[in-house]
C-alpha cells in the first residue's frame, strides 16, 4: 500500500499506460481503416462505415452488462465478497452506459443513412434500449447512499434482477416482431457482404474498443477505490475526533 | 417452509397475516376503490380523446386496457409501501425478525387481488368505451390472461417497490424501474387479449403462447422477488 | 410472562462497539452491559448516539467493530436472530392507521404465533381493552397509541424492550401511564431500555443509568 494519501494517488499503473498506448496506436489505425482504407460497401454505399463503431459499440454494451452480472454474483456470494466486485460492477455499468449511448446513437443513424428511418423495433436495438434505461435505473440506485455494503448488495440484486429481464424483454420483441414485417427489412438491410479488410477492420473495432473498455473500468475502479477509500479513512479520522470529543466532555 | 427463525411465524403463515392485513387495510381505507380505479376509468377516457376514432379504439383496445394497468400499478404500488412506512411499520416488520420471503409473498397476493378488481373493471370499460367484446372461450383465455399479467405485475411491483421505498427520490425512481421490466408484461397481455377480444380478426388459438410467456415471467419474477426480498429490505 | 432461557441473565453485552451511520461512527466504541430485568435510562444530549445504540441493540444495524452479544446472540454474525425476540419503538409506532387497536395488536401478535387469549391479555394489561379496542388507531391519542405499540411487544413476548424517546408527545398522564407499563413489564420479565431526555422520571421509572456522550457509554449508577 502506499504511503501517500487516498488524495494524493493515481489510478494509473505501468499496466494501464501501456495499455493506453496500445490503444491509441490501434484508434489511429482503426480510424485509418475504417474510413480511408477499407472499401464501401457494394449496397449501402459509404454509410457502412458506421458499423465499425456501431457493432463494437453493441459488442461492448452487452460485455459491460455480463461483466456487471458476474461481479455482482460474485459480491453476493459469501466466499467471494469483496467491495471490489461492487466496484467493478459500478465501473462497468457506468462504461456500459456510454457504449449503449454510442450503439444507439450510431444504430439510429445508420438506419436514417441506409433505409430512411430513425428506428426500427427489431429485437436487438429494442432490447439495446431496454438496456440503456434499465442501466441508468441501476446507476440511480447505486446513487442512493448509506454504507458501501448497503449500496454494494442492493445494486448487485438490481444487477441480477436485471440479467432476468434483459433475456425476457429481448424474448418477447423477438416474438412480437414475427408478428410484423419491419424486422425483415431492418435484417436485410444490415447484412453487409464483407470482404478480407472490412472483416479485419471490424475485427479491429471490437478488439481497440474492448480494451478501452478495459482501461476505462480499471481506471474507473480504482477511483472508486479511492472514493471509498477515502470515506473509511474518513471514519477513522472521525473516530478519532469522536472519541476525542468524548474525553473532552468528560473534564 | 418451516419458520426460519425458532419462535417466529414461518413464511406461509407470514403471508396469510400479511396479505389480510393489506386487504383488510384496503376494506377500511378504499384507497382502491375511490382513488385507484377512478384514476384509471379517467385514464380510459383521456385515451378516447387523444386517438378520437372509433374504428382505432376498437383496435387498440387490449393496449390501452393494459396501459393504463400499468399506469395504476405504479401507484398501487406506492400506496402499498405508504401504508408500511407511514407509521414506520415496514422497519417494525423487519425489527420483529418477520421472514422477508413472507412479507413479499403475502404484499404480493394482497396486490395480485387488487389488480384483478382493476382489470376487471377496465375490461368492462373496453366493453362500454371501446366496443370490445368477447366469447366464452375468449373469456376464459382473458381470465387467465389476467390471472399470470397480474401475478407477474405485483411480484415486480413489490419487489421494486420495496427497493424504492424510502428512498430519496421514489416517487420517480420507481416507473424509471419499473416501467423497462413490466414491457414483456404489456407486450404479451395485450396480444393475449387482442386474441380474447378478436380484434383484427386474430383468432382465439394464437393467444395461448403469449399467455405462456405471461406464466414464465409471472413465475420468474415471483422467485425472484422470494429470494431477493430480503436483502433488499436489509441494512 | 415471558420465557427465561436459563442462565442468561446479562441481555446485553458490548465491549468497544463501533456502529455507523453512512460513514459517521455514531458509536465510537461503546462498552456497556445489563442484566435481565433491569430498566436502564440512556441519557445523554442529541447526536450522541443512543438511537444508534437501541437500533444495534436490536439486531438492525451492523456491527462495523468492536463485541456485542444480545440475548446470547453474537450481533457480528447472527443478528437476525435477535429481533424477533427484541421490541423497538422510535419516534414512529409501526401501527397501521387505518385498522383498530385490536386488529394491530393481534397483527403483531401473530407474527409470533400469539393465541386470542395472549392478544387479549396483552390489550387488558395496557389498559387497552373496551371500547378503545375497536377504534382504529388514527384516532387515538400520542399516548394511546404509543401504548397500542407497547402492547404489540407484550403479544410479541419481547424479551428486550428498546424505546427511543417513549415520552415524546405525551402528557403528563400519559407518560404516568407509561412509566406504570414499563414497570409492569420489567416485573414480568422483560428488560427494559429507554433513551430519554426526561430526567426527572429517573428515580421513578430507572433502576440504572448510563450516559451516551460522543458515541460512548458512561456508567452513572442507579438514581
Amino acid at each position: 500500500m502506499s504511503k501517500h494519501s487516498p488524495r494524493d494517488r493515481v489510478t494509473g499503473t505501468p499496466f494501464t499506460r501501456g495499455l493506453g498506448v496500445v490503444i491509441l496506436a490501434g484508434i489511429t489505425l482503426l480510424i485509418i481503416l475504417a474510413i480511408f482504407v477499407s472499401p464501401a460497401d457494394v449496397n449501402q454505399g459509404e454509410s457502412v462505415r458506421i458499423m465499425y463503431a456501431h457493432v463494437p459499440g453493441a459488442w461492448l454494451a452487452y460485455l459491460a452488462f455480463v461483466v456487471t452480472g458476474i461481479s455482482s454474483v460474485a459480491y453476493l456470494w459469501k466466499r467471494t465478497r469483496s467491495l471490489t466486485w461492487d466496484r467493478i460492477a459500478g465501473a462497468s455499468a457506468e462504461v456500459g452506459v456510454l457504449f449503449m449511448g454510442i450503439s444507439l446513437v450510431t444504430g439510429s443513424l445508420w438506419g436514417r443513412i441506409t433505409w430512411g428511418t430513425y428506428w426500427t423495433w427489431d429485437a436487438r436495438l429494442t432490447t439495446t434500449a431496454f438496456l440503456f434505461v434499465t442501466y441508468i435505473g441501476y446507476l440511480a440506485v447505486r446513487g442512493l447512499g448509506g454504507t458501501h455494503q448497503q449500496r454494494a448488495r442492493r445494486s448487485a440484486v438490481l444487477a441480477l434482477l436485471a440479467v432476468l429481464e434483459i433475456p425476457l424483454v429481448h424474448f418477447s420483441v423477438q416474438l412480437w416482431n414475427t408478428l410484423h414485417q419491419e424486422a425483415s427489412v431492418a435484417g436485410r438491410g444490415t447484412d453487409v457482404e464483407m470482404d478480407g479488410l472490412m472483416l479485419f477492420t471490424l475485427f479491429l473495432g471490437v478488439v481497440v474498443f474492448t480494451l478501452m473498455y478495459v482501461w476505462l473500468v480499471l481506471h474507473r475502479q480504482r477511483s472508486l477505490a479511492l472514493d471509498d477509500m477515502l470515506d473509511d479513512s474518513g471514519l477513522d479520522n472521525a473516530l478519532t475526533a469522536r472519541r476525542a470529543e468524548a474525553q473532552g466532555v468528560a473534564r | 417452509m418451516s419458520n426460519s427463525v425458532p419462535g417466529s411465524a414461518g413464511v406461509i403463515a407470514t403471508a396469510r397475516l400479511i396479505a389480510a392485513k393489506d386487504l383488510r387495510v384496503e376494506r377500511r381505507s378504499r384507497v382502491l376503490l375511490n382513488q385507484v380505479l377512478p384514476f384509471a376509468l379517467i385514464v380510459m377516457v383521456m385515451f378516447a380523446f387523444a386517438l378520437d376514432s372509433d374504428a382505432v379504439l376498437e383496435r387498440v383496445a387490449p393496449g390501452l386496457v393494459w396501459l393504463a394497468t400499468l399506469f395504476s400499478v405504479l401507484v398501487m404500488v406506492s400506496r402499498s409501501f405508504a401504508v408500511e412506512t407511514g407509521d414506520g411499520a415496514l422497519d417494525q416488520l423487519r425489527s420483529a425478525g418477520v421472514p422477508a420471503t413472507g412479507i413479499f409473498i403475502g404484499k404480493m397476493l394482497a396486490l395480485m387481488v387488487q389488480l384483478m378488481v382493476l382489470v376487471a373493471l377496465l375490461v368492462g370499460a373496453a366493453v362500454v368505451l371501446y366496443r370490445a367484446h368477447f366469447s366464452w372461450a375468449g373469456g376464459v383465455l382473458l381470465v387467465t390472461t389476467a390471472t399470470a399479467a397480474t401475478c407477474g405485475l405485483a411480484a415486480v411491483g413489490t419487489l421494486y417497490g420495496g427497493l424504492a421505498a424510502g428512498a430519496k427520490g421514489r416517487e420517480t425512481l420507481l416507473p424509471l424501474l419499473l416501467l423497462p421490466v413490466v414491457a414483456p408484461v404489456l407486450i404479451g397481455a395485450t396480444r393475449a387479449t387482442e386474441s380474447a377480444f378478436g380484434t383484427n380478426g386474430i383468432a382465439i388459438s394464437e393467444g395461448w403462447p403469449w399467455l405462456g410467456l405471461l406464466v414464465v415471467f409471472a413465475v420468474l419474477f415471483s422467485v425472484a422477488g422470494a429470494v431477493a426480498f430480503g436483502p433488499l429490505l436489509d441494512e | 410472562m415471558i420465557a427465561h432461557e436459563p442462565g442468561i441473565d446479562v441481555v446485553i453485552d458490548l465491549s468497544d462497539a463501533v456502529a455507523v451511520l453512512g460513514s459517521f461512527p455514531a458509536l465510537a466504541g461503546a462498552t456497556l452491559s445489563v442484566n435481565r430485568g433491569e430498566i436502564v435510562l440512556l441519557r445523554g444530549p442529541n447526536g450522541a448516539g443512543k438511537t444508534t445504540l437501541l437500533r444495534l441493540c436490536a439486531g438492525l444495524i451492523p456491527l462495523e467493530r468492536g463485541h456485542g452479544q444480545v440475548l446470547g446472540i453474537d450481533l457480528k454474525n447472527d443478528r437476525e436472530l435477535v429481533r424477533h425476540r427484541v421490541g423497538v419503538i422510535g419516534h414512529n409506532n409501526g401501527l397501521y392507521g387505518d385498522l383498530t387497536v385490536s386488529e394491530n395488536v393481534r397483527f403483531w401478535g401473530r407474527t409470533v404465533g400469539a393465541t386470542r387469549a395472549e392478544v387479549d391479555a396483552a390489550l387488558r394489561r395496557m389498559g387497552l381493552d373496551g371500547r378503545l379496542a375497536d377504534l382504529p388507531v388514527s384516532r387515538l391519542s400520542a399516548g394511546q397509541k404509543r401504548r397500542t405499540a407497547l402492547a404489540g411487544l407484550v403479544a410479541r413476548r419481547a424479551e428486550l424492550w428498546l424505546l427511543d424517546e417513549p415520552h415524546a408527545g405525551l402528557d403528563a398522564t400519559g407518560r404516568d401511564e407509561l412509566d406504570q407499563v414499563l414497570k409492569m413489564a420489567a416485573a414480568a420479565g422483560a428488560t427494559v431500555m429507554v433513551a430519554s431526555h426526561e430526567l426527572e422520571r429517573a428515580a421513578q421509572l430507572a433502576t440504572r443509568q448510563v450516559e451516551v456522550v460522543a458515541g460512548q457509554v458512561r456508567e452513572i449508577g442507579a438514581p
